[in-house]
């Protein structure tokens, strides 16, 4: 019988010692990474059911709810942050295109009719108002006003921007003589028919770019970009910008806003 | 000789792993906006090699006609994602974890020479303590790009009130492209990042959710292997 191979005790004990703590080892990370695991797992479960709770909430103006009071939170944020102070760049009428975009004809469906044209102005803090609280103004009232002009970058919400021209009356002046009533802190504008609504914070619309425009690159104000009388405000998204205003309404709560209702921010604030 | 060593501690495991589903979802909702004027390219004048992004891309991800809800998720989102930054950046800053991060003067060589090695070229990879020195560009890098799209995301979300920022940026048109940019930079981090863990194996990856590692100690050497 061949003599079985003498092992070194020492060197034996050795490699039973190392091997009897690898598997110590090896069986204390199996645990470590079962419980880590497992905590993974939670947390992923969880994260997806509140992904899956918020996307399933009732609408609220075409967004979830929740997200809607993210939107209105950010909008107070913005809205202490916001001063009338700060001013959107203004560029040398030399880098104005001559051509703007037309995006939109929401709300000028009905062709343009200037002799028919008035605009509205409800809820003005003045003696001389209609039973209905409106007063009827017309151009040459508008024309009457301290003549502005910039050149703004108009910004799409869709995410591209154009530099314009634009000149009118500041809106803060037209405020100056319809003033809204005490205390009230919204601006609500429409289109003849109706059928393009914007709100505004005061706030805003008294920063000294708002414009009630009827000048585009120093000529009348073109039918498609809202003759004969349109609104500028370069502290909001073009949404915001009116064309073609009816109506300019004061009010004490936010006003109904067109694109608002169909899932976007009210705020719209740049 | 095996043995536990602590690698990763929770907070940046967890920093991570929310950072994770987090940053997909900015990209994701970054996306849906993006599709409403999706005007870059790679091109010369009229020549167009690559447009950001072909019809398929947006069918095949569902990302068209949800500018509104894009935006909605955007703007939530980025509150995670900017809280969840800070949170980590506060951390390593505090707990001194950031010297294992931040690059120093021998980094760059170091990085070069991890990158010859990843490509086959070089035999051996540099000695290296926790992080070797492309991992520490790489890290901090991340970091800083996730601060560029919190900066450059503010200035094209508050243009007029962040307006002296814009200015700095260049002017809201190259915000806008380099917020755009960015996202781009995160997906080829991504794709380098995803790899070197795969390649790096189970037991660095398991350390990245445990928080431990196995090291194996060679009795004779002394020497010390992850």
């Amino acid at each position: 019988m061949p003599e079985e191979p003498k092992l070194d005790p020492v060197a034996e004990a050795e490699a039973r010692r190392i091997a009897d703590n690898d598997r110590a080892v090896e069986a204390e990370m199996r645990l470590r990474t079962r419980r880590g695991f497992l905590a993974g797992g939670v947390a992923a479960v969880g994260a997806f059911a509140a992904w899956e709770w918020i996307r399933t909430r009732r609408p609220d103006s075409g967004e979830p709810w929740p997200l809607r009071r993210v939107l209105d939170t950010n909008e107070e944020l913005a809205r202490d942050y916001f001063s009338r102070r700060r001013l959107a760049r203004e560029f040398p009428v030399s880098e104005a295109p001559k051509e703007l975009r037309v995006n939109e004809r929401i709300g000028m469906e009905d062709p343009l009719d200037l002799a028919e044209w008035k605009l509205i102005v409800t809820n003005a803090d003045r003696d001389d108002a209609d039973d209905s609280g409106n007063n009827t103004l017309s151009m040459a009232d508008i024309r009457k006003l301290p003549y502005a002009e910039h050149v703004t970058e108009l910004k799409c919400i869709e995410g591209w921007s154009q530099k314009v021209h634009w000149g009118g009356a500041r809106f803060a002046d037209f405020a100056a003589v319809y003033a809204p009533k005490k205390g009230w802190g919204y601006v609500g504008m429409e289109t003849p028919d109706a059928g393009y609504y914007v709100g505004l914070d005061l706030d805003s619309a008294m920063q000294p770019q708002t414009l009630l425009c009827y000048e585009m690159n120093g000529e009348p104000l073109p039918e498609p970009h809202g003759a004969p009388l349109r609104l500028v405000i370069p502290t909001k998204y073009g949404i915001k910008n009116l064309k073609r205003i009816g109506r300019i309404f004061y009010s004490q709560e936010r006003p109904r806003d067109y694109w608002a209702e169909l899932g976007y921010d009210w705020y719209a604030g740049l | 000789m095996k043995r536990i060593e602590a690698k990763h501690p929770w907070a940046v495991r967890w920093t991570h792993w929310i950072n994770f589903p987090i940053l997909f979802g900015m990209i994701y909702t970054g996306l849906m906006i993006y599709w409403a004027s999706d005007t870059y390219r790679i091109g010369w004048g009229s020549f167009t090699l690559f447009h950001f992004f072909p019809d398929w891309f947006y069918a095949l991800f569902g990302l068209s006609h949800k500018l509104s809800n894009g935006m909605a998720w955007h703007f939530f989102l980025a509150w995670i994602f900017a809280i969840n930054g800070f949170l980590y950046v506060t951390y390593t800053a505090l707990s001194g974890e950031w010297r294992y991060l931040v690059p120093d003067r021998n980094s760059f060589s170091e990085a070069a020479q991890v990158m010859l090695h990843d490509l086959g070229i070089r035999k051996s990879a540099p000695p290296q303590g926790r992080f070797n020195g492309a991992q520490k560009i790489a890290y901090t890098g991340i970091v800083l790009m996730g601060m560029g799209s919190l900066i450059t995301g503010l200035a094209i979300y508050k243009v007029v009130q962040f307006s002296w920022l814009v200015t700095l940026l260049g002017g809201y048109r190259a915000a806008r492209y380099e917020h755009f940019l960015l996202t781009m930079a995160y997906l080829m981090f991504f794709l380098v990042h995803v790899s070197q863990v795969l390649r790096a194996g189970w037991n660095n990856f398991r350390a990245m959710v445990t928080g431990y590692e196995i090291k194996t100690e060679d009795a004779h050497a002394g020497r010390t292997q992850a």
